[in-house]
């Protein structure tokens, strides 16, 4: 369903509402509210809570060939300290002297802290089904630990600053065979694919709206989706070649996002359609 | 450079208002060094290979927020190389099939990394445009085209070669239209575009009932 929709993936949700669905903006505003409502209604309870209970597991389990916990990781606040360092990413790690979001900085910990090898650590980086993801149960519970938090991202070192401006670029970077950047979709105001509300992230408002609410547990795959995870399926969807996992475009348009969302509380693992 | 993007509009419109009026901020051009982060990021998959990230004229110009309006001389000659390279059907017949282009904007498929190359790529029109009444699921994106035809005096020669060239290449007419250039990028086959131009002109079509 997803890969036949393409960009017009919220047809499911279409489709759950079939009953509903009749000629007319009468049946179209009803169709709205019920989404609205079902969204709603999807707040009750959060499969997430699996990934962050996973999550918290795997941060504190000694692993890999040198049999360390990721708790002598640092994620930017001190070794070991989880709460609201997602607020603060990404950031500059001077012992990598690279920028860095969430899931780079944990595979350069399950690299540099328990030695496994790039191979090993970026098996999986989704999930699917069975075929679990540790970064995604990872991110689960680190960012679980930011709910609440304002989101604080500083550009006062130089490379951050860079990553932003790059990223800022990438945004509106035209390309492939449909000419499509994520500006296509995401810089004005009040549009939609199919019945899909699609943020501004241009505007404070939108990008605060989009970026607090990654990651998120997805109802449609039965998945918990990173950001990492996002950026990789905007693009294919954009008709791109596959965005490389913890690339520095990652990181820059991530970067680019999480700055703009300065200010505003930090509210995820969601959970979406 | 600190970024306050968000608050260009209101800079702006103050400028203007003050008489001094300056254009919403053009991105810098991307450098061959960001180039070459930006390819290093990707890897080939699929049917999509890097050189998807080789911009032409038209892709680099229009890397821009919407709000941005390029040089009118640099658009007309967007324009005019979009249009010359539109290749109309040798036999002249640009109408095919309203129900097979209605089918064509219902799907999404196509071109996707993940997609069978085999399988022939929808337009998607309704992932942007109202299209037919019945279809309430419909993006806004794109304008409505409901009654197109209607609207436009029905389905005369003109409106014929101008709709299928519209679809062929939009940017024939906008520079640097959000719509992709289905026949000018292969995304849409000939007789696809066809079944599209009937979908949109064709009286008995439901895009003009």
């Amino acid at each position: 369903m997803n890969r036949y929709l393409g960009i017009g993936k919220n047809l499911g949700l279409a489709l759950l509402f079939g009953p509903l669905l009749a000629a007319g903006a009468w049946a179209q505003n009803n169709t709205l509210d019920e989404i609205a409502r079902y969204r709603a209604q999807l707040q009750d309870g959060n499969p997430a809570e699996l990934w962050e209970a996973r999550g918290e597991d795997l941060w504190k389990q000694k692993r890999g060939p040198k049999q360390v916990s990721l708790e002598q990781c640092d994620l930017g606040k001190g070794r070991g300290v989880v709460k609201g360092a997602y607020a603060e990413l990404p950031r500059y790690f001077a012992d990598a002297d690279r920028v860095m979001d969430l899931e780079t900085r944990l595979l350069h910990c399950m690299m540099t802290v328990q030695g496994f090898s790039k191979a090993d650590a970026t098996r999986r980086v989704f999930g699917s089904g069975s075929n679990r993801s540790d970064f995604e149960a990872l991110a689960a519970w680190i960012t679980s630990e930011s709910r609440g938090v304002v989101m604080k991202v500083s550009l006062n070192h130089p490379k951050v600053q860079r990553a932003y401006e790059l990223g800022e670029k990438a945004f509106y970077f035209r390309g492939g065979p449909h000419d499509f950047s994520c500006s296509t979709c995401h810089a004005e105001d009040n549009k939609r694919i199919r019945l899909q509300d699609l943020p501004n992230l241009t505007q404070k408002k939108g990008a605060q709206l989009g970026y607090t609410t990654w990651p998120a547990y997805r109802v449609s795959q039965g998945e918990l989706r990173t950001f990492q995870w996002r950026l990789y399926d905007c693009f294919r969807q954009q008709r791109f070649p596959e965005l490389e996992f913890a690339s520095e475009l990652s990181i820059a348009l991530t970067t680019f996002l999480a700055y703009n969302a300065n200010g505003a509380a930090f509210n995820a693992p969601a959970i979406k359609r | 450079m600190k970024p306050v993007y968000w608050a260009l509009p209101a800079v702006v419109s103050v400028l203007v208002a003050a008489g001094c009026a300056t254009g919403p901020r053009q991105m810098e051009a991307v450098t061959a060094e960001d180039l070459n982060i930006i390819k290093a990021s990707f890897r080939a998959q699929g049917q999509a290979g890097l050189d998807r990230l080789d911009q032409d004229d038209a892709q680099k110009h229009c890397s821009n927020p919407p709000t941005v309006t390029i040089a009118k001389e640099l658009a007309a000659r967007i324009e005019k190389a979009n249009f010359a390279a539109i290749k109309y059907p040798a036999d002249g017949n640009l109408m095919g099939d309203w129900r097979a282009g209605e089918r064509i904007a219902q799907t999404g498929v196509g071109m996707q990394f993940s997609d069978n190359p085999k399988t022939p790529s929808g337009g998607n029109c309704y992932a942007c445009h109202q299209v037919s009444k019945e279809e309430i699921s419909f993006g806004t994106i794109g304008p409505s085209l409901y009654n197109y035809g209607k609207l436009r005096g029905g389905a005369s020669p003109e409106m014929q070669r101008y709709t299928y060239g519209r679809i062929y290449n939009p940017q024939a007419f906008t520079a640097c239209s959000n719509m992709p250039r289905f026949g000018h990028n292969g995304i849409l086959t000939e007789q696809q575009i066809r079944d599209v131009t009937a979908l949109l002109l064709d009286p008995n079509s439901p895009v003009n009932q």
